[in-house]
């Protein structure tokens, strides 16, 4: 087909650079919101094939990175109960918490499970009936509309063994958050294309006009990036500052009606705090009183966590964008994807495992030997420079 | 975990109170809950997210994603990987460490 032989051979690729070298005249600041953005954006190197001055700042769209400690700790508690089932989505498994993980936590014996769709816990509690199903409901605006459901259907079938932790997370209070902070360096906004495929975008449009910031509706793909970037700097050289939607194929203004409104059938917009980056008004999702039944932090005394980062993980700063991985003195060899000392090296959509995957500051003879121990020999065999990223879990598949 | 593909709705099944049915991923096969997306048919493209289809694709733009997907792998791999069927392993797992190694 040559409508996408042309998209494939990256010609239109080099068009959209070149337009994006030909429109931008001054050194401009983009923040892409979505972790998935900062993966392909890091991955092809297209930060780094930007005119001069033109910078990506990688934002805090990363479900896993921005899930609290507490919460972590919460479920680490939850999980360790020999009566619960306790289900999760995957990239959960490895994330740190105060002490340890849920992947170590199953290692002794903890039921833990992983589900790719929240309807499969629900299933999990209608096979297990005498045992307590919990699932961690986290995620940005994304995942809402699945985890509604499955407290929808639980309600629906009676189920007396099904809880949730709630853990959702808004984009819109933080990138005013963003842009409320002192340092703030971000001109216009690259939105998260599925998010806004679920919410459409009329609550950005408040944020634009009030802050005088481009906001454009980004996809995932490189084109879309690169188109996304061009609209963006096209307003902000224009002096525009609105609301666009580059992501046609998939966003309508209004969203997903359908799903907005069974998510708030079941949820409320509630103060959460962001792991790295502190508590945000009305920037999350609690459960409506109606559903408390299924509150796994009602169902289950947890008590009083007391929470601990690690001391030298500046995942704060790299989530607010004001510091890159390549700041970090952990960054490839105390904080790996194999032993990530923070949320952002663990999942694929954190801006430092987007780095180390990318090989990004990892040159073979700044690699320390710490992390040599820790790689199979016939990954070494292949290790040179970035290609040892290659060999670590979580960037090959 | 947080990443939307497009993919082809290949069966729809409406037995049940929530619309169900399975979608093909340039080959890969899933069951999806279409609750979201009453509007879709079969044959139409729909970007599935956690195992919910929250939107209809435009078939000649999906279609061309779905190209350049093919070209790239990686994080759509990853997430094909953590698809089912059901409960099974992480996409990220940790493999155990080959012990005693030390340069
Ligand atoms: S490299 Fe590791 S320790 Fe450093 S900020 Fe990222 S997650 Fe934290």
């Amino acid at each position: 087909m040559k409508y996408v032989d042309e998209y494939r051979d990256g010609a239109l690729a080099r068009r959209l650079l070149a337009e994006i070298r030909r429109t931008t005249t001054r050194p401009w600041a983009l923040m892409e919101i979505c972790g998935g953005q900062t993966h392909t954006l890091v991955k092809q190197g297209i930060d780094e094939m930007l005119p001069d001055g033109v910078r990506l700042i990688h934002g805090p769209g990363c479900p896993v990175c921005v899930t609290p400690l507490e919460q972590v700790d919460k479920a680490l508690a939850i999980a360790a109960r020999p009566d619960v089932i306790f289900a999760s989505y995957g990239d959960m498994l490895r994330v740190p918490g105060s002490t340890t993980d849920l992947l170590a936590l199953k290692a002794r014996g903890a039921d833990v499970r992983i589900v790719y769709s929240p309807l499969d816990a629900v299933r999990l509690a209608v096979a297990n009936p005498d045992r307590q199903v919990v699932f961690f409901a986290i995620g940005f605006e994304t995942t809402a509309p699945a985890n509604a459901m499955a407290v929808w259907e639980a309600d629906r079938l009676g189920l007396p063994n099904f809880s949730v932790l709630v853990s959702h997370v808004l984009v819109p209070p933080a990138m005013t958050a963003i842009l409320e902070a002192p340092a703030n360096q971000v001109q216009a906004f690259l939105a998260a294309g599925h998010v806004c495929a679920v919410m459409g975008w009329t609550e950005y449009e408040p944020i634009a006009a009030r802050y005088r910031v481009p906001i454009v509706v980004t996809g995932f793909e490189p084109l879309d990036l690169l188109e996304g970037i061009l609209m963006a700097i096209r307003q902000l050289e224009e002096g525009r500052a609105e609301v666009e939607n580059q992501y046609v194929r998939a966003v309508r203004r209004e969203g997903n009606r359908a799903a907005q409104e069974t998510i708030s059938r079941v949820f409320e917009v509630g103060d959460r705090t962001w792991r790295g980056i502190g508590p945000i008004p009305a920037s999350g999702y609690r459960l409506r009183p109606a559903f408390a039944p299924f509150d796994a932090e009602r169902r289950f005394e947890v008590g009083e966590i007391r929470v601990n980062e690690h001391p030298v993980c500046i995942a704060g700063q790299i989530l607010q964008g004001t510091k890159t991985p390549l700041e970090c003195t952990a960054y490839g060899t105390l904080c790996t994807p194999r032993r990530p000392l923070g949320a952002p090296m663990v999942s694929a959509e954190g801006t430092c495992a987007a780095f180390h995957a990318a090989g990004r500051g990892l040159g073979a003879p700044a690699r320390p030997l710490v992390e040599l121990a820790a790689v199979p020999e016939t990954a070494l065999a292949a290790a040179d420079g970035p290609g040892l990223a290659g060999a670590l879990p979580g960037s090959s598949r | 975990m947080c990443l939307g593909i497009p993919g082809k709705v290949i069966e729809i099944r409406d037995d049940g109170p929530l619309r169900m049915g399975r979608v093909d991923f340039g080959g890969v096969r899933k069951e999806a809950c279409l609750a979201y997306t009453p509007e879709v048919g079969l044959g139409d493209y729909v970007v599935v997210h956690v195992g919910f289809s929250i939107s209809k694709v435009d078939e000649e733009e999906a279609l061309r994603t779905i190209e350049l997907l093919a070209t790239m792998g990686d994080l759509v791999q990853q997430e094909l990987a953590t698809m089912g069927p059901g409960m099974e392993v992480p996409a990220v797992v940790d493999e155990p460490a080959p012990g005693g190694r030390v340069p």
